[in-house]
């Protein structure tokens, strides 16, 4: 080896293992294991607890596989967003043909790993959540429509019904109100974050709804969908998956996220520049506990359900 | 005596390395479990009993 490629080796790019971990969006991921494992164990049909861990964490991998596909289309906005200039390529430790790479391969690998695992309607499930979250919310709708968060939010909400579907081979009411959970959840928690974030989505050109629409706007938006929320929240207490854990959990926090709402739809900007957003911001870290809650209520019941069904 | 002088290049990269070839081991093992859980029907216990189907 010659001096000269020498020095090349060392001066290139090395990125550690953990970068590219950090392409699979690992805090997102969280979000998809935890959602894709209640709705497995909230579904009525049990599954092998080897099965059943395989069939997660390829869902979590095809999960991560669609943060490294948007991570590579998104590049440029992530340069441009103070949320994401550290991400492994904006800071230079991967390159985007990596992050394309790998995205492809491990897309690949977690469709059929889910398939051989569990069936194959919860693989083709998987594959078109992928498709919808690469394709058709950052490819397309991202940067053209200020709903563009509604319909990110629809990749988001999969996960449960991808585990419902490995253990019951299909879709149910049950996990369609699953999915609506995180649907509906997702516009109001991250219009609140675009409310105290918003230099953030404004540089990066983004067409956020108070880019677009203006901050008035986002705050009627805010109330309308959480009141829609609380609706389907509720509703779902009411079938197989819900009890009284479940109705309780959600009567609770649907009040206080209403409540929430409520308060950001009666503040304008003045008031909220004064005390620095607090407003939107506890109604942000609530949201956060609001879905981890829900979803921990679901599961909740399947633990009362298996254990405690029985005997009663 | 090494006829090969370790570079620091070499320790940046044994992380990624150990990282890649314990992905690679872990996908073996969760391969092999399948098989094994498909195999027997899940119920490993039996088959290696060979009580299964009686």
């Amino acid at each position: 080896m010659s001096d000269t490629s020498y020095q090349t080796i060392q001066t290139a790019h090395d990125a550690e293992f953990g970068d590219y971990f950090a392409l699979l969006k690992p805090r997102v991921m969280t979000l998809v294991v935890f959602t894709a494992w209640v709705g497995l164990l909230a579904a009525p049909v049990s599954v092998h607890p080897f099965v059943g861990f395989v069939s997660i964490l390829f869902i979590a991998l095809g999960g991560g596989a669609s943060g490294a596909l948007n991570m590579w289309y998104d590049a440029d906005i992530d340069r441009v967003m103070r949320r994401t200039q550290k991400r492994p390529i904006p800071s230079g430790k991967v390159t985007e043909g990596e992050a394309k790479a790998l995205g492809f391969a491990l897309s690949g690998i977690s469709v059929v790993m889910l398939g051989l695992a569990s069936n194959w309607f919860a693989a083709a499930f998987l594959a078109f959540t992928i498709f919808f979250y690469v394709v058709i919310y950052t490819m397309w709708l991202k940067r053209w429509t200020p709903q563009n968060i509604v319909i990110g939010g629809a990749a988001g909400a999969f996960p449960p019904m991808i585990g419902w579907a490995v253990a019951t081979g299909g879709v149910s009411v049950e996990s369609v109100l699953m999915f609506a959970l995180i649907f509906m959840w997702t516009p109001p928690h991250f219009w609140a974050l675009a409310l105290f974030m918003r230099n953030d989505y404004d540089n990066a050109k983004v067409p956020m709804l108070t880019v677009t629409h203006g901050r008035r706007v986002t705050r009627h938006h805010i109330l309308g969908y959480t009141v829609v929320l609380a609706v389907l929240a509720i509703a779902a207490g009411f079938t197989s998956i819900g009890g009284y854990v479940y109705l309780g959990v959600a009567i609770v926090l649907n009040a206080m996220f209403l409540w929430g709402a409520i308060k950001i739809w009666r503040r304008d900007e003045e008031v909220s520049e004064t005390d620095n957003f607090l407003a939107e911001r506890k109604f942000f870290k609530l949201s956060l506990a609001y879905l981890f809650l829900h979803f921990g209520a679901i599961l909740a019941e399947a633990f009362i359900d298996r254990y405690f069904g029985v005997l009663a | 005596m090494s006829i090969h002088k370790p570079h620091e290049l070499h320790n940046r990269r044994s992380g990624r390395n150990i990282g890649l070839g314990l992905v690679l081991i872990a996908f073996v093992a969760i391969v092999f479990g399948l098989t094994v859980v498909k195999v027997t029907g899940g119920n490993v216990s039996a088959a290696i009993s060979g009580t299964t189907g009686q």
